[in-house]
């Protein structure tokens, strides 16, 4: 293991998930708050901040960093900001990691928040006829959606993946999301509630699709060292975190793609993106898939957890539909996905999910998720992936 | 009659009857782009001086394979321009066979999920996107290759 590289998990706390209705630094402020409360820190002892950034709440949200340490109050802490799409926040957790491995502070706060607006993303405003992400809406009418069910019909067509499964992946992170607090769907859903929601994009329905969401995400991160000397013995470790790009040729539709790259003149690469942001962190990690206890993925569609099932090594390409009918993915089951319930009963807070996958993990690692705890959980992991080739995988120890 | 003009200038062309995607190809290692890369050629592999003068316009192949589809059942937002009441559309993921590249665009109107199945051969045409008081905009379109 190599352990000069990890960093601790002191505090980790959220804002609820919903609909609310207010604006972002307010979830960013309260998760922050929550995490310092956890970790037994307060805002003064924070070294440096880094906040992930959320572009559809004006020039405050591109700046998150300075935003949320102002509305702490100003410290003379160093910060930063950063956006990377969906993996905003594993950014921002890497930005506060790096600091402390290279010895240049001690303890971090990391933050991000959304307000999300209602319906479909849209791309920022102005007409921007250079810019991919507006041009797939003007010339295609390609929603996020459309990716999603062009995915999932794939993998109909080359794994057998039906509807039922889609339904059966939204029936299980519901049941998961029961008991947590945070989430912002807390009901059951069945197989026929699926069946019986519009279809957005077919194959895709509605209850197939993640939600928009508000919401506020932190961790209080350190060194080893001053986790033992803040009395944190055994603390949950982040060995690794990758955010690798994919690897040319890309020969898989992303957002916000007109077209994957061209694999005439050169061959496809081992790993397709997904899989490549989890191998890394592995690699990071000394660990395997066979060492988890649980995994958090992003879980944009039904659909696409059953993908990330193989991208991140729990089966073969391919056995993701078996492994789910086993019950495996469930929890009790050999390989829990999803515990937090999963953006299936989050809906998505942009720059916070991924900083939220991590709070789940810590969690679940100490023993403190009531009603949907992982038994014995020692390492998780979670993986996420954004627009553009942003991507990331962070594992968690304990 | 109104005018027809491209919703987009320089991603397709219909010269001499036959659709074609307008893309670029690298003259150094040969990979081809789509839509059109003009900047360098971005195979790290490549020994060209990726500079761009390496880039020559290429109009790539127009027939391929359905990778994927989906349709749309909801309005999108802007910049989509929407037929008002809403028509829903439907999108193909197509690999174009020669330069095994996976290409996006709507399927002509009347060509639903139902009429698609991956694997099935399609080729290049154009459609309205939209239309104005003075102009109908064309766009590249997948239909199905006609049988036997």
């Amino acid at each position: 293991m190599p352990a000069a590289k990890e960093i601790a998990v002191l505090g980790a706390g959220m804002h609820p998930w919903g609909k609310w209705g207010r604006n972002f630094v307010e979830y960013g402020l309260a998760a922050a708050r929550a995490a310092l409360a956890d970790a037994g820190l307060s805002w003064p002892d924070i070294q440096y901040v880094a906040g992930a950034d959320t572009i559809r709440n004006g020039y405050p949200g591109f700046i998150a960093g300075a935003t949320f340490a102002q509305a702490l109050g100003w410290s003379g802490a160093r910060i930063s900001s950063c956006y990377a799409a969906c993996a905003s926040g594993a950014q921002a957790i890497n930005n506060a990691r790096a600091q402390i491995l290279a010895g240049l502070c001690d303890v971090a706060l990391v933050v991000g928040a959304d307000a999300a607006p209602k319906g479909f993303f849209k791309p920022v405003g102005g007409d921007r006829p250079d810019d991919p992400d507006w041009l797939r809406f003007r010339l295609l009418g390609a929603t996020n959606p459309i990716y999603f069910a062009l995915s999932a019909r794939r993998r109909m067509a080359v794994h057998g993946a039906t509807l039922d499964d889609f339904a059966a992946v939204k029936v299980k992170n519901a049941r998961h999301g029961l008991a947590n607090p945070n989430a912002r769907y807390r009901k059951e859903v069945t197989a026929e509630d699926v069946a019986e929601s519009a279809v957005v994009a077919d194959p895709l329905r509605l209850l197939d699709i993640c939600a928009t969401s508000d919401g506020g995400a932190a961790l209080v991160l350190s060194s080893m060292d001053f986790a033992r000397r803040h009395g944190a013995g055994d603390p949950v470790r982040i060995p690794a975190l990758s955010t690798v790009t994919p690897t040319f040729p890309k020969t898989v539709l992303d957002l916000p793609d007109f077209a994957t790259d061209s694999a005439m003149t050169v061959p496809e690469p081992e790993r397709p993106f997904r899989s490549a942001v989890a191998h890394a962190a592995y690699e990071e990690a000394g660990i395997g898939p066979e060492d988890l206890s649980l995994a958090e993925v992003y879980d944009l569609s039904t659909a696409l957890e059953l993908d990330w099932y193989e991208d991140i090594g729990l089966c073969e390409v391919g056995g993701a539909e078996e492994l789910l009918r086993s019950g495996a993915t469930a929890l009790g089951g050999r390989i829990p996905v999803n515990p937090s319930g999963g953006l299936a009963s989050f809906g998505e807070a942009i720059p916070a999910q991924a900083i939220a996958q991590v709070c789940e993990l810590t969690w679940q690692l100490r023993g403190q998720a009531e009603g949907r705890q992982v038994e014995n959980a020692r390492a998780g992991i979670a993986v996420n992936q954004g627009l553009f080739g942003h991507g990331s995988a962070i594992i968690t120890v304990r | 009659m109104k005018e027809r003009r491209p919703a987009v200038d320089g991603w397709f062309t219909t010269d001499a009857g036959d659709v074609r995607l307008l893309g670029t190809r690298c003259t150094s290692c040969g990979t081809p782009y789509f839509p059109r890369n003009e900047l360098a050629c971005r195979n790290p592999g490549c020994a060209g001086p990726k500079d761009g003068s390496e880039l020559e316009e290429y109009a790539l192949s127009n027939r391929g394979t359905i990778w994927s589809y989906a349709d749309a059942r909801y309005k999108p937002p802007p910049p989509y321009v929407s037929a008002d009441p809403f028509v829903p559309y439907t999108i193909a993921a197509v690999e174009l066979t020669e330069e095994r590249i996976v290409v996006l665009g709507q399927t002509v109107p009347g060509v639903g999920v139902t009429d698609l199945e991956v694997g099935m051969e399609v080729e290049l045409t154009t459609g309205t996107l939209f239309e104005d008081d003075e102009a109908e905009y064309t766009v590249w379109m997948w239909r199905p290759c006609a049988r036997g």
